[in-house]
């Protein structure tokens, strides 16, 4: 495959999912908004959550000033200048779609050009309440591209690199979102294991779809470690960092190729370590330094992928260098 | 020569005396018994399919609405199994006339030693290139894609507009049309027997196949792109995806020891056809324009080497401009020895004293374009245009006589065509896509091009017009 080709499925699936994060965050920050919290300043405090997930917090407040919450939505949902926002994660995929429209199935293209139409027919000026739909619709289509992809496509490496850029943004998502939300509901190292309220948590699983899954395992109340656990170690957990280990491994094994050795190594060491880990070992570390560590290491071996497969003008350009000689002269 | 000033036009629908022609007797039945409003309906729904499949054009720039749709229309032109027999026998003298008169110039321009063709013409044109002259094409084959114009004035009366031998766009609304209609009309696709064109891109793999470099028998083809920015964008991956082969762009390959190579997720991969989208000036900066990013340097040395195949070849644009047009009958008879079968429409050549002073006496009635322009820019279409157009133009003649060619102004055919006012005659052109390998191929039919504006000739996408389905009937 080409690897210009590989570089744009990898990042079309890495801005879908991206999107739907983003909703995912959004749309758990509105729910806890609507709750309770006995802090001071209690709704900048909230609505940072959202911006440092995201690394975003700096750009906003160069625009917009404090954090509250409908600017953040907007800057987060559809502001064309934030290039992480829905809206700039939507155009992206699309652009990346089109520039791959050959290695993709019609469907999959259907499915990302029809969602930019509808994203552009959206208002900025969008009501407060209206947010909770249009999360929902970004989550929806999604899903819906998921669904396209998986029924429609051959699978080939274009699968794996797709599979590739879904899972490595949903780990990296993931790890963000476990990592700010504990910080928000745990000022204090000494409340681990303490009484953190049951509707933050709640929502926080609500937010990466675990709720139902928490009741089904656990069957207990919620508390913080076991959220941890089911968010980091639990490979039958569908957004956790080892269930998405799992299918960046595979993907990359299916991959293969001499130049991808590195990034198969790590991923391999990264996913070795989820899944014979304990969530003792994750206490021990520290679970902010633990969630630090495993996203640094994302960051690693996005670049090795890179590497590997996506650019490789490094490789082999005697005429180019000729040309250039030629040319300062 | 005498020019056609009195508006009576051939109806691909009806006949002089109002009486349907026989291969459109099953459509007009179909059509009357149609409930009011089926087929404003079935327009609007065609514009969204058009629309949510993304088969755009123009430059795509920051809002969603700078790529447009070409207007589609949902009559569609239908001709019959015997006429289209005639146009392509025609089509394909044609086609086979131009590639051997390409070579012939590349080689040892037996044309001009005859006296057929000035050698000023051929040598002095900027769309020749030197650096052509003696390389051995596979099966001496330069337009490998041919787009041939051509517009009917009666039943049996076509004339070939324009050769397009360069990129010659289009075939994927040709191919989307036909799908977009079978979609929305079924039940027209039971009652009627029209041939089949959706092997078009099969049709174009085999070509490209058997044009791959001498002892490469299992060739690496690609299509390439300008990139995602280029009007016809969607086309280059349109063609690529369905015929199951990369989509590349100059950035993508590279040159080594006079092979081409492209960068894959293995590692190199050698590039034996490329069916190139991209200009010739834009194609290698080592050989061509330097200022140009698009292209891969060394490339023209390893097509000079033989080690890759470029559909269409380089220099293929000194056989379509619209004054070696005029030669294309006498070449059919110097290389075929046959008598051509499609005619020419007559032209003036401007660079001729006595066909200037002609010309610039009848500037109302005829139509004068630029030897090099295309996409129905910069010409005159004298009896629309303004005094004030007319005499402006007039300047731009007098001030460089050689660069224009004039022409009577063709009482093009009209067909159905729906507009805002309901159904009524627009006119219209029909571009073929002639396929040169190892032998000349086209499917039956082509894209129908139809002026939307009342009384308008120009059908150019890039000036408004649509597009409609092409049928080629049974029998």
């Amino acid at each position: 495959m080409l690897a210009r080709t590989a570089d744009n499925l990898f990042w079309m699936a890495r801005h879908i999912e991206r999107a739907e994060n983003t909703a995912r965050i959004l749309d758990v920050a509105h729910r806890s908004a609507l709750l309770p919290l006995d802090i001071e300043g209690a709704e900048a405090y909230l609505w940072y959550a959202p911006l440092n997930i995201t690394g975003c917090a700096a750009s906003y407040e160069v625009k917009y000033g404090l954090a509250r919450g409908d600017d953040v939505t907007r800057y987060m949902g559809l502001d064309p200048d934030n290039p992480s926002s829905i809206y700039s994660c939507l155009k992206l995929a699309r652009e990346n779609a089109r520039a791959v429209r050959g290695a993709i199935t019609s469907e999959m293209w259907e499915v990302i050009n029809s969602t930019w139409l509808e994203l552009n027919r959206m208002t900025w000026n969008m009501d407060i309440d209206k947010f909770p739909d249009f999360f929902d619709w970004v989550k929806d289509r999604s899903h819906m591209f998921r669904g396209v992809t998986l029924g429609t496509i051959i699978k080939d490496i274009a699968l794996s690199f797709v599979k590739l850029g879904t899972f490595l943004e949903r780990a990296d998502n993931t790890a963000r979102i476990l990592d700010v939300k504990y910080h928000i509901l745990l000022p204090s190292v000494n409340d681990v294991g303490g009484s953190a309220d049951y509707y933050q948590w709640g929502s926080l699983l609500r937010s990466v779809s675990a709720f139902e899954a928490y009741r089904k395992i656990y069957r207990d109340v919620i508390s913080p470690l076991r959220v941890a656990e089911l968010l980091i170690l639990r490979d039958d957990m569908p957004r956790s960092l080892h269930a998405c280990m799992n299918e960046v491994e595979m993907a990359l094994i299916d991959i293969n190729g001499n130049s991808g050795r590195e990034a198969r190594r790590r991923a391999g060491r990264q996913h070795a370590a989820l899944h014979f880990g304990s969530i003792e070992d994750v206490v021990a570390q520290g679970l902010h330094e633990y969630l630090t560590e495993f996203l640094d290491q994302i960051a690693l071996l996005g670049q090795d992928i890179r590497a590997a497969y996506l650019s490789r003008r490094d490789q082999f350009e005697p005429v180019q260098s000729r040309w250039n000689g030629m040319q300062m002269q | 020569m005498s020019t056609q000033n009195t508006p009576t036009y051939f109806d691909e629908m009806r006949n002089g005396e109002n009486v349907v022609r026989d291969i459109y007797g099953n459509y007009q039945r179909w059509l009357e018994q149609l409930p009011d409003g089926t087929l404003e309906r079935k327009s609007a729904e065609a514009e969204l399919l058009f629309r949510r499949l993304g088969i755009t054009f123009a430059v795509y720039g920051e809002a969603a609405g700078s790529e447009r749709l070409i207007p589609f229309d949902i009559v569609p032109r239908i001709f019959g199994a015997e006429e289209w027999r005639r146009l392509e026998k025609g089509l394909k003298q044609r086609v086979q006339a131009l590639n051997a008169f390409l070579h012939d110039i590349y080689h040892d321009q037996e044309i001009i030693k005859a006296g057929v063709v000035s050698e000023r013409q051929i040598l002095g044109n900027v769309l020749f290139r030197k650096e052509m002259q003696g390389i051995d094409l596979p099966n001496k084959v330069y337009a490998n894609i041919a787009g041939i114009d051509l517009v009917r004035v009666a039943e049996n009366d076509f004339y070939v507009l324009e050769d397009n031998l360069r990129t010659p766009s289009g075939v994927s609304y040709m191919l989307e049309n036909r799908n977009t209609m079978m979609r929305l009309f079924p039940e027209l696709f039971a009652s009627h027997t029209v041939e089949p064109v959706e092997h078009y891109p099969q049709m174009l793999l085999d070509t490209l196949r058997e044009s791959a470099p001498a002892n490469v028998s299992d060739p690496t083809i690609v299509v390439m792109t300008p990139g995602s920015y280029n009007s016809a964008y969607f086309e280059h991956a349109f063609l690529a995806s369905q015929m199951g082969v990369e989509l590349v762009e100059g950035q993508d390959m590279f040159v080594h020891q006079n092979k081409v190579y492209m960068y894959t997720t293995e590692g190199p991969q050698q590039v034996h056809v490329i069916y190139r989208r991209v200009d010739d000036d834009f194609l290698d900066p080592m050989a061509f324009r330097p200022d140009s990013a698009l292209g891969v340097p060394g490339l023209f040395e390893a097509y000079r080497s033989g080690n890759v195949t470029l559909a269409n070849g380089v220099g293929t644009g000194v056989a379509d401009d619209k004054a070696t047009y005029l030669y294309v009958p006498e070449m059919i008879r110097f290389y075929l020895g046959e008598a051509p079968l499609l005619s020419n429409v007559p032209t003036w050549r401007l660079s001729e004293a006595d066909d200037l002073r002609y010309v610039l006496a009848h500037l109302p009635e005829l139509v004068v374009k630029e030897v090099q322009g295309s996409g129905g820019y910069g010409m005159l279409v004298g009896p629309t245009s303004s005094k004030e157009e007319i005499a402006a133009y007039k300047q731009r003649i007098l001030a460089e006589p050689a660069s224009f060619i004039a022409q009577p102004t063709l009482a093009l055919s009209t067909c159905p065509t729906m507009v805002e006012s309901g159904v009524a005659p627009r006119h219209v052109d029909l571009r073929p896509f002639v396929l040169s390998g190892k032998e000349i191929r086209l499917v039956p039919g082509g894209l129908t091009r139809v002026a939307l504006r009342e009384g308008s000739l120009i059908v150019n996408s890039s000036q408004g017009g649509g597009t409609k389905d092409t049928w080629v009937l049974e029998e």
